[in-house]
């Protein structure tokens, strides 16, 4: 008989197939181990102030209550600052870096791929080596600036250092460069100006880029405890994850931990939510993401 | 931004849309990124390479002391030589290479399921990346705690494999693998979905090309299809892995809460230069520890670069 040629099982399949199994079986248990924590906290923030005392300790809660919640809502911080101004900090400083980055890397974006000038290679050139900048690296020359600037205990050191995304400027510029440059020049013809290009034809067509960004920046904002502990020393200007912190570092009786539990679920919870509303953009604009 | 606009439609007002009117209007569209840029970025790693030649107490100015600082570091600081060192090795080789195939592995095999079931999987796979500094250590510190009601602890006690509780966290002989496997847990990031794009994408009709060209086995398909058809993306997560590694290797000062770590059985560098930046105020040595990190980093994606990149660079 002869030996039928080797078929692969075919790279993304449309639907199941029995050969998939395999797969499923080796990935399982990664997914597990990963997912297992994020169960745990879950389970965690919801328990009663008895269930969280039982030895030895159960995973699962038994009598889910949202008394973790309320105790985090009533608590205020030694320096008699409420729970709610905290979030309220972290809300319009992640409000602000998305809007001013989502902003400054578009038009940087655009200017990057499609615009013609003198700097535009070198830039480009900068930008790919700086992919590989790691922030903590130059903790120390950064805060050096930062108090030159005058920026300690000022409110926007909180978004001025994220706007800079070398990562996001490249996502954005590789996906500007998909758009073909007969529909730009098109208009050009037709009398519109370089902003309303900007404006009107590219930022519609790179919303999943966008998307990207903004969930990047989100991510990296709305989770930086560091700027109100390194820079910050009026408490009212703190950010709440900065108050997670302390609520987690001081969290080692048996009932912090419940409260601990609680609020490092509203931490995580809006991350996994706009990722969730936006995996499909992300996914778009990863498959743009090459460096060539 | 109405400010923006009108300066902007006013130039073009002016002029008829010459070249030289493009490359202004390019400038003012590319300005507010590379300021911010040359703040946060360029100066910062500007001024550690100056701060490394110097002594610097934040009191006094700087004073120029050339080499000292990168000769004392290698001849004179034993906790770098002993500790700092191997540990930093240790801990970069295992979460970035081994990280970095484990995140190539995953994505590929998600690309061999179907579409609900794949998404569900790299959705659970991704989120530990979301999570933060602050959430993994309210969550690994309960996991790891010390005493019996840890509840790793509590499960290996019930199970007998050990007789009393260990402090996993506070161990010279575990605090460095259990940072390893957080990282790890929670490395699958921007780079793994990169790469689970590409391979979504490469086109159908190479593999069926590859099987009339005689590939037999899966094996055979990922490393003379797949991969070469997802360099760029192969690239970008690789550059990503390393970034990733060494910008999450703080975490044994979140997870035992002290730095130095005991016994600096999980002191990395950026807690090296932490240490002697905040803690002892010796800028200009932490400045050196850091330019020695950032060269690490660059020589890991040069490599990167050699490996994936295109040749005509």
């Amino acid at each position: 008989m002869r030996k039928q040629k080797f078929q692969g099982t075919k790279i993304n399949p449309k639907r199941f197939h029995k050969s998939q199994i395999r797969y499923i079986l080796i990935i399982m248990p990664i997914a597990l181990f990963m997912l297992l924590p994020l169960v745990y906290i879950f389970n965690h923030a919801f328990k009663p102030l008895e269930e969280l005392f039982y030895y030895p300790p159960r995973f699962f809660v038994e009598q889910p209550t949202l008394g973790n919640f309320v105790s985090l809502f009533q608590v205020t911080g030694s320096s008699g600052i409420p729970m709610s101004r905290y979030l309220f900090n972290s809300i319009i400083v992640t409000g602000l870096v998305l809007f001013a980055s989502v902003l400054i890397s578009t038009m940087a974006g655009y200017a990057l791929s499609k615009l013609n000038f003198k700097m535009k290679k070198t830039i480009n050139e900068i930008n790919t080596i700086a992919l590989m900048f790691v922030g903590i690296a130059v903790m120390i020359p950064r805060y050096l600036i930062i108090e030159k600037l005058g920026l300690i205990d000022n409110f926007f050191v909180h978004v001025l250092p994220y706007l800079a995304v070398p990562v996001g400027l490249f996502l954005v510029k590789q996906f500007i460069d998909q758009i073909p440059n007969e529909l730009i020049d098109a208009s050009r013809i037709d009398g519109a100006t370089e902003w309303q290009i900007y404006h009107k034809i590219i930022l519609p067509l790179i919303k999943p880029a966008i998307a990207t960004i903004v969930i990047l920046s989100f991510q990296t904002v709305w989770n930086s405890a560091d700027t109100s502990t390194t820079y910050i020393n009026n408490d009212v200007l703190k950010t709440f994850a900065f108050y997670m912190n302390t609520l987690t570092a001081n969290s080692n009786g048996v009932a912090g931990q419940g409260m601990a539990a609680a609020a490092s679920l509203i931490m995580f919870l809006p991350n996994l939510i706009i990722f969730i509303l936006m995996q499909s953009k992300v996914m778009d604009t990863m498959a743009h993401s090459g460096i060539k | 931004m109405i400010l923006l606009n009108s300066l902007l439609y006013r130039l073009k007002a002016k002029k008829s849309r010459g070249l030289k009117d493009q490359h202004t209007i390019a400038y003012l569209f590319v300005s507010p990124y590379l300021i911010m840029f040359s703040i946060f970025i360029v100066i910062p790693v500007i001024a550690a390479i100056y701060l490394s030649f110097t002594y610097f107490d934040t009191v006094r100015a700087p004073i120029l002391i050339g080499f000292g600082n990168y000769i004392n570091i290698l001849t004179n600081d034993d906790v770098f030589m002993q500790y700092v060192i191997p540990n930093t090795l240790k801990y970069a080789i295992i979460v970035g290479p081994g990280g970095y195939i484990l995140s190539f592995l995953l994505a590929w095999m998600l690309a061999q399921l179907a579409p609900r079931i794949r998404t569900v999987l790299a959705l659970i796979i991704y989120s530990p990346s979301l999570t933060s500094g602050v959430t993994m250590g309210v969550l690994w510190r309960v996991i790891f705690a010390g005493d019996n009601t840890g509840y790793l602890n509590s499960v290996l006690l019930n199970l007998g494999i050990i007789v009393e509780p260990i402090i996993w966290l506070q161990s010279q002989d575990f605090l460095l693998t259990i940072m390893i496997v957080v990282t790890l847990w929670s490395s699958m990031g921007v780079g793994f979905l990169a790469m689970l794009a590409g391979i979504l994408n490469v086109n159908q009709e190479l593999y069926e090309a590859g099987y009339i060209d005689g590939i037999k086995n899966k094996f055979q398909e990922m490393i003379y299809i797949t991969i070469p058809s997802i360099k760029p993306q192969m690239l970008f997560g690789a550059v990503m892995a390393i970034v990733g590694t060494f910008s999450a290797s703080g975490i044994g000062v979140a997870l035992s809460g002290s730095n130095p770590t005991p016994q600096y059985a999980g002191q990395l560098i950026v807690n090296h230069i932490e240490y002697y930046g905040f803690y002892k105020y010796e800028m200009g040595y932490a400045a050196a520890l850091s330019v020695i990190l950032l060269l690490i980093v660059y020589l890991f994606s040069r490599f990167a670069f050699k490996l994936f990149g295109s040749k005509d660079e």
